[in-house]
């Protein structure tokens, strides 16, 4: 016996929802039995991870904060990744963007309080995460340097980056010795929703990229292309889309989202520079895009769902002792039971009775 | 070597004793509402060449799939000598000594040509010896390879070539050959012949599919010929004509294509002058002094080998590879040597590459994305760069309808037509955007005797309407049918064109072997020439 893989021509729309529906759940039963082996009730952790952290306006804004910058970054790489070009560095991206931001917040500090500081912000973020994206992304189109190397390093040198700025240059003279800049005034933060609670303009950018993801990706020639770079590169060709040109837009897009989502939590949630701006939302949002198999939509729900098992963890840990790794070890095992999922979504497989692999197309 | 001599012996009568070799009776099978064969009969003799006939979706390839055991019929058995056998899968084919030489190849990319032949030869026969083996087959029937070339490296014709080859090497009683001479040129086809013939000397059987009914004559005495899924004839097609078989596959008379390609009736379109490119890969062809002119109302057949430099010679005409000096190429006086596909599609050309699925199509899009995908520079389907779908469907249809497209649903992926359907579609789709040059790479491959019709008669129209057409072409008869006259490309190089009515295929044959003088057509068929010299 042996299995065959056929490819589907025909996807089925209720498959593709379905089937990462299904590896939830299976992620679930198999979290639920992890959970048990550690002596707590399945049940009381199920409620816990999934139910609590949906039950107060707290959590929920929580969950939509953290959700944000994952869907804002996601959003560009599913451009990066449909176009089979592989930007990893997102973190590093976030970094800079959130530091260029900052800086602008720093700068303008005691200056009065313009209306421009924040849009300024928010412009030096995503350009500075668009260039710093292009460094790898002109290294592969000039010298064919592995995008995944030189996007994956420069992870590092921003984070030092910044490390270096708020102990040096961006210091706050008056924060005794700390590693952090000033506080930003109020004109360079992004507003209050709702007045007391937490969740900030971010969350509109976020959600307004999300559409113009979509809109960009099914209704735009530059969507088309990107989509049949991905799909068939030598038809892209002939349809006369030069590789070249499409690196750079890709990343310098992936760069300038993971910029903004910088920024935007720099000018959001954190209010100041400081040493650590990312608890790793670049490296997530990588998880995101694939759990939301690279559609905008999807992404949403994809980072609303890592937003809330990472709350559900939290609580976790609290209430009821679990490791946080599990709540790690859960996503990516629901990640990898997705694209999973996805095989059967793409694939018939059929069970062939008898010899070994045939050499023949079928 | 007798692979050259011309066939005139009589093939071995075909043997009149009640058991044949294999056979299959009633032969039903479905594929969830579809019946794709229904109520096959089918005897194979030991010793006879058997053609099977059809047009694309007929049913040959299932019934071939379940003699070799890649399907299990719905209903009805296989016999081998009379008796019923199961054939559960390729191996239990195989050892009952059933082969097959498929049209689509199913080769590793990656792997040389002769680890892909190792792969199904068992274990002990391998490495030194395996190489002999082929080295040694390679010139008993003509069959030239090279064992060490990566299979991504080689043309369509070469990769037949190791199919044929890994098929002869198991030492086959039925060997079920798919197309088998469609990448191949006169040359190469009368060795294959060569082999074939012997091949049922030994007294092995064969069934041979083939949409060249000219062949199927040449070869076969006995053809069963499948319509719909059922058997609507057998006959000795040495008793027929090419229509009379044509029409019995199609179940009407076939459209001929009319009036051989009007002469040059307008200005000059298309030229390249002593236009010289780098191989792009390692085992590319480079161009070497291309200089073609191409004028309205004209269609210049270039023929050639697979490998000789076409898919260069194409990208070049198309833009997808740039010369270095603008002026090698000119489009209506221009230089756009420089310009890329698009800028030439905007000043009135248009291109049909060899491969459908992955170069002209993508297919895992719609047609109407497909339609799109050459046609967004000359056709009106964005607005500021925003995709106008509705503007892109009614192309996808117009297309649909004006070459006869069958498809299902109505907007598929371009993945789910036949092979013929999609090619009318690719075609279609250039020409309805009324292009002043066409260039079209191999417009026939693997297409059914009606689709090829239908697309060399648009081709011509499109000539008769002052286009200036470039059909490059392995297939000499569908060059002889609508060019005005023929050039060879071979080795990069490309000979002076000949008008058609002034040539032979014999001529052109020395020329695709790299023979410089075409010499009078006294000489018999060329034996094979190797594709290229390295």
């Amino acid at each position: 016996m042996r299995l065959d893989l056929v490819p589907r021509i025909r996807r089925s729309a209720v498959l593709d929802i379905l089937a990462p529906a299904l590896a939830f759940v299976a992620a679930v039963m198999v979290g639920g039995v992890a959970v048990a082996a550690l002596g707590v009730s399945p049940g009381a952790a199920f409620v816990t991870y999934f139910v609590t952290p949906l039950s107060d306006v707290w959590s929920l804004q929580e969950i939509a904060l953290k959700a944000a910058p994952l869907a804002l970054i996601a959003t560009g790489l599913a451009f990066c990744y449909r176009a089979d070009l592989w930007n990893i560095g997102a973190e590093g991206q976030f970094v800079v963007g959130g530091l260029a931001g900052g800086w602008v917040g720093v700068a303008t500090h005691g200056s009065g309080g313009s209306v421009w500081i924040l849009p300024a912000m928010l412009a030096a973020g995503a350009l500075a995460g668009a260039a710093y994206a292009l460094i790898p992304a002109v290294l592969k189109v000039r010298l064919g340097v592995s995008e995944i190397l030189t996007s994956l390093m420069l992870v590092y040198v921003a984070q030092l980056l910044l490390d270096y700025m708020v102990r040096g240059p961006l210091r706050d003279p008056a924060g005794y010795n700390f590693p952090q800049s000033v506080g930003f005034e109020a004109a360079a933060r992004l507003p209050y929703l709702m007045e007391g609670e937490t969740l900030h303009a971010g969350v509109l950018i976020a959600l307004a990229a999300v559409g113009l993801g979509t809109f960009v990706l099914a209704r735009t020639l530059f969507g088309f292309e990107v989509r049949l770079v991905g799909a068939s590169p030598r038809a892209a060709r002939f349809a006369g889309f030069s590789d070249a040109r499409l690196t750079l837009a890709v990343f310098a897009i992936s760069g300038g989202a993971a910029g903004l989502a910088g920024i935007v939590e720099v000018a959001g949630r954190i209010g100041q520079l400081q040493p650590e701006i990312s608890p790793g939302y670049g490296f997530t949002a990588i998880i995101v895009a694939f759990l939301g198999r690279l559609s905008p939509p999807g992404i949403l729900v994809a980072a609303l769902v890592i937003a809330l098992t990472t709350i559900g963890g939290e609580g976790a840990q609290i209430d009821l002792k679990l490791p946080l790794d599990l709540t790690r070890a859960f996503q990516g095992l629901l990640l990898g039971l997705v694209l999973g999922a996805d095989v059967f979504a793409r694939y018939h497989v059929r069970l062939v009775p008898g010899g070994p692999v045939s050499r023949t197309a079928p | 070597m007798e692979a050259a001599r011309p066939v005139s012996a009589p093939l071995p009568r075909a043997t009149a004793g009640p058991t044949p070799l294999f056979g299959a009776y009633g032969i039903v099978k479905r594929f969830g509402s579809f019946t794709a064969n229904d109520g096959v009969d089918l005897e194979i003799r030991a010793g006879e060449i058997h053609a099977l006939l059809g047009e694309n979706g007929a049913g040959k390839s299932t019934l071939m799939k379940i003699l070799y055991g890649l399907l299990e019929p719905s209903e009805g058995v296989v016999t081998h000598r009379g008796d019923i056998v199961q054939l559960p899968n390729p191996e239990a084919a195989r050892r009952l000594g059933i082969g097959m030489v498929f049209q689509h190849f199913s080769l590793c990319e990656n792997l040389t040509v002769e680890e892909n032949i190792a792969l199904v030869m068992p274990p002990e026969l391998s490495g030194r010896a395996l190489a002999d083996r082929i080295a040694k087959l390679g010139i008993d029937y003509g069959l030239h390879l090279e064992p060490d070339r990566p299979v991504w490296s080689l043309s369509a014709g070469e990769r037949q070539r190791i199919e044929i080859v890994r098929c002869l090497l198991q030492d086959p009683k039925l060997v079920i050959l798919d197309e088998p001479t469609s990448v191949l040129t006169p040359g190469e086809a009368e060795a294959l012949f060569s082999v074939l013939e012997r091949l049922a000397r030994e007294g092995r059987a064969l069934l041979y599919i083939s949409h060249r009914l000219d062949e199927v004559r040449r070869l076969c005495v006995r053809a069963t010929i499948l319509r719909a899924g059922r058997v609507v004839g057998a006959c000795n097609p040495r008793e027929e004509t090419a229509r009379s078989l044509a029409a019995m596959m199609v179940g009407s008379a076939v459209h001929e294509v009319s009036a051989r390609a009007v002469r040059a009736i307008g200005a000059e379109r298309l030229r390249l002058d002593h236009l010289a490119l780098p191989a792009p890969g390692l085992h590319a062809t480079a161009l070497r002094d291309v200089s073609l002119r191409v004028s309205g109302g004209e269609i210049l057949g270039i023929a050639g080998i697979a490998g000789n430099g076409q898919a260069e010679l194409f990208a070049a005409l198309s833009g997808e590879a740039l010369a270095a000096d603008p002026a090698c190429v000119r489009l209506d006086g221009k230089p756009v040597g420089g310009l890329g596909i698009n800028a030439r599609r905007r000043l009135g050309a248009a291109f049909v590459p060899e491969e459908r699925n992955g170069h002209a199509a993508a297919p895992l899009m719609s047609l109407s994305e497909n339609a799109l995908l050459s046609r967004h520079p000359t056709a009106p389907l964005t607005r500021a760069g925003l995709l106008r779908a509705g503007a892109a469907r009614d192309l996808a249809q117009r297309v649909i309808a004006a070459f006869d497209v069958r498809k299902s649903g109505p907007d598929p992926a371009a993945g789910t037509l036949s092979g013929g359907n999609l090619q009318k579609f690719v075609v279609g789709r250039e020409i309805l955007a009324q292009p002043g040059v066409l260039v079209i790479n191999q417009p026939t491959w693997g297409v059914d005797a009606a689709a090829a019709a239908h697309i060399r008669q648009a081709v011509v129209d499109l000539a008769a309407q002052g286009g200036a057409i470039v059909v490059i072409s392995q297939d000499l008869d569908e060059l002889f049918e609508i060019a005005g006259s023929i050039a060879v490309l071979h080795d990069g190089t490309l000979s002076a064109p000949v008008p058609t009515a002034e040539t032979s295929r014999e001529a052109i044959g020395l020329l695709m072997g790299g023979s410089s003088d075409a010499a009078p057509a006294l000489a018999p068929a060329p034996a094979l020439a190797p594709a290229r010299t390295h």
